[in-house]
């Protein structure tokens, strides 16, 4: 790992730093108490996930990885939070959230659990390829910030958070995806951004439905569909 | 070429149900009409498959054919497609007042991306492809607009989103085995041709992921639990699509990597196969015993059937794999079946609920005979199709010596089977302790919903006796497609 360093030093200690960065912005998803910040997080995460994008498309040179940096600072920092905010303004500007089904030292706790059996876990796939050191971060983050995201939607009960967990699941998978599937064909990568955007406006029309069903978007208290306790 | 048409057929239908704005009739007759053309077609398809000589059919090199497999599934998806196209007509008249504007443009656009999955060759756009299903779906699930469907919906496209987060690091890691492998275009055949010399340790890891991640748009135990409640809450031709034919289109999608992960010997995958298929359908027999709801029970009986077919092709061999493309076939049918009958039920009693559903042959005989034959038929009764492929799975099963996997598959079986014809047959032929069938006013079935009975019953009667000659090669080329040859 040490002579790999040596070969991209500065390419490589700036992803480093980028991969370190976008651990915070998962944790800071998992623990923020208000969906304005954990939107704030995602869009800084997404920001990150960009920038990896264009680091590893400098040297080697990819105009691929370029224009994925590209698609993504389009789709997850301009036109997602642009739509989010249009379809459901009240939950983002005036919901202080509160429900979370643990506090925040046990999540920090549990996230953290989940990152180190993420480098664990991922150890024997990087054992597989020896050239490319930028591997060697991106492919844990990537499996942690999707372990975390995983762990937002199950430890929130309100919408947006719950969608902003999903988000942050397919942004994990992506960090991994720059670094090991870097030349992706560009209608998959399109298709890739179409369908995150299509999965907001989803989300978001059925946020508004349960609004209007139940008063409020505490998704975790819909529990009615249930066996044996019908009616 | 045909299979271009065949994906545009949908698409035009879905952009005019877009375009014509408030006429119903227009929209209905689209959507039947470019059922019956995509029904035609999918034929053609397959007759195509197993009369050429190379047995595929190339539209784009590297990005559009299909072969025995895919048409299979492309002429399942077609079938459902038209009959719930027919039952969908009656069942919007009785649903005038809800909006039934976007209806038939989710529906439409809901079958294309069904469609694409088979059609497409490079695997991270078939995850794409298996994505659109979930967000086509999913306004169609929460259609009815009560508090029931909306939470069916949001727990629907909550966990299967979650899955395909997880699907898609798993696509994301194959896609690097092969990469390392030196796969230059990359698609299913280039990564069965390539497969051993990728690293074992990725493919290991990407068939996981994938399994888990698909696994819970299929229904597979312990992430099933949107399952019954998606399946139940959505109107009944949507059930028939969801039930009979998303799940099998996205088990194609695990059967693709079947065949890899053989060839690299990379992970045990029959034994994988096997044990979560056991837990589904072990699980699903035992929910069956307690459900509540009709249409619930016809769900967790989508459960035990993907978990039967998981085991079947768990067991290896050429026998059972052809057992199991049976089951497969047999399940869509019989389930969308299963599910327009307890539609007809529905318009007829209004409630879902088993308790208050007695009597049911004397109400209305054409529901009480259709449920009772659905119910048989999902059971595995002689003589339809599940019979002879559940047979032919114990069968093939027996032959190979697994008797241990064999005797928990019977057993499960022998008590779902007991589950559901102890539930259908009281509500036909139970007696009715309420009296309260007078405040229903007599409703007659519109006679789409007949129509859609008596059409969807046929081949579930005719395959349990006789498969047609080119049915049954088509049967065995996509199961030598799973075998890996």
């Amino acid at each position: 790992m040490q002579t790999l360093q040596n070969t991209l030093p500065l390419i490589t200690s700036l992803n480093a730093l980028v991969g370190g960065l976008f651990m915070i912005t998962a944790f800071g998803i998992v623990v923020t108490r208000q969906i304005r910040a954990g939107l704030k997080f995602f869009i800084f995460q997404s920001i990150l996930l960009a920038a990896s994008a264009f680091l590893l498309g400098i040297k080697p040179f990819s105009i691929d990885l370029l224009i994925v940096g590209v698609i993504n600072l389009v789709t997850k920092v301009w036109l997602l939070p642009l739509l989010l905010r249009h379809m459901v303004k009240k939950e983002i500007y005036t919901r202080r959230e509160i429900t979370q089904v643990f506090n925040i030292p046990t999540s920090l706790i549990i996230a953290l659990v989940l990152t180190i059996l993420a480098y664990f876990f991922t150890l024997p796939w990087i054992e597989t390829q020896t050239v490319l050191s930028i591997i060697h971060v991106n492919v844990p983050v990537g499996l942690a910030g999707l372990l975390l995201g995983a762990f937002t939607l199950i430890a929130r009960r309100e919408a947006v958070p719950q969608l902003l967990g999903l988000l942050a699941m397919e942004n994990g998978a992506f960090f991994a995806g720059v670094a090991i599937a870097p030349d992706l064909p560009l209608i998959a990568e399109l298709a890739l951004a179409f369908d995150i955007l299509m999965l907001t406006f989803v989300i978001g029309i059925l946020t508004r439905t349960v609004n209007e069903h139940t008063g409020n978007t505490s998704v975790g208290s819909l529990a009615k569909l249930k066996e044996g306790v019908q009616k | 070429m045909i299979l271009v048409i065949l994906v545009a057929t949908v698409l035009i239908a879905a952009i005019i149900s877009a375009i014509s704005k408030d006429s119903i009739r227009i929209k209905t007759y689209t959507t039947l009409i470019s059922s019956i053309i995509t029904l035609w077609l999918s034929i053609r398809i397959a007759l195509d498959v197993v009369t050429s000589s190379s047995h595929i059919i190339t539209a784009i090199p590297y990005w559009i054919s299909i072969d025995g497999l895919g048409a299979l599934i492309v002429l399942l998806v077609s079938v459902v497609y038209f009959t719930a196209s027919i039952f969908s007509i009656g069942y919007m008249k009785f649903d005038i007042a809800s909006s039934s504007k976007l209806y038939y443009v989710n529906f439409n656009l809901f079958v294309f991306s069904m469609l694409i999955i088979p059609l497409i060759k490079e695997p991270n756009t078939v995850w794409i492809a298996v994505e659109l299903t979930t967000l086509f779906s999913v306004l169609l699930v929460g259609f009815e607009n009560t508090n029931a469907a909306i939470e069916a919906a949001w727990k629907y496209i909550v966990l299967t989103i979650m899955g395909a987060a997880i699907a898609l690091l798993g696509f994301l890691i194959l896609y690097w085995a092969a990469r390392q492998a030196g796969v230059e275009h990359y698609t299913w055949s280039a990564l069965l041709i390539a497969a051993p010399q990728m690293s074992p340790v990725l493919l290991k890891a990407s068939f996981i992921f994938i399994l888990v991640g698909f696994g819970a748009k299929i229904g597979l135990v312990p992430l099933h639990t949107w399952l019954p409640d998606a399946h139940s809450q959505a109107p009944s031709p949507v059930c028939a699509l969801l039930s009979g034919v998303e799940t099998t289109a996205i088990l194609y999608v695990i059967l693709r990597l079947l065949p890899i992960m053989s060839a690299s010997l990379a992970i045990d995958v029959n034994t994988w196969l096997s044990i979560i298929g056991l837990i589904s359908v072990g699980t699903a027999a035992f929910l069956l015993l307690q459900v509540k709801d009709y249409k619930r029970l016809f769900a967790f009986s989508t459960v035990e059937h993907m978990g039967i077919i998981l085991v079947a092709f768990g067991l290896g061999g050429a026998s059972a794999h052809i057992a199991a493309v049976l089951q497969m076939i047999g399940h869509t049918l019989t389930k969308s079946f299963a599910f327009y009958a307890a539609g007809s039920v529905l318009l007829i009693m209004g409630t879902r609920d088993i308790a208050s559903v007695r009597n049911l042959i004397k109400k209305s005989p054409i529901s009480g005979v259709a449920l009772l034959l659905g119910g048989l038929a999902i059971a595995g009764a002689p003589p339809f199709v599940l019979f002879l492929s559940e047979f032919s799975i114990i069968k093939a099963g027996l032959s190979q010596g697994k008797y241990i996997i064999v005797g928990i598959l019977v057993l499960f079986i022998a008590i779902a089977f007991f589950a559901i014809m102890n539930h259908v047959s009281r509500m036909v032929f139970g007696k009715d302790e309420k009296k309260s069938s007078e405040q229903i006013a007599p409703v007659t079935l519109p006679i789409s919903t007949k129509i859609t009975l008596g059409i969807a019953i046929i081949p579930i009667v005719i395959f349990g006796v006789y498969i047609p000659e080119t049915l049954n090669k088509l049967i065995i080329l996509a199961a030598a497609i799973v075998g890996g040859s």
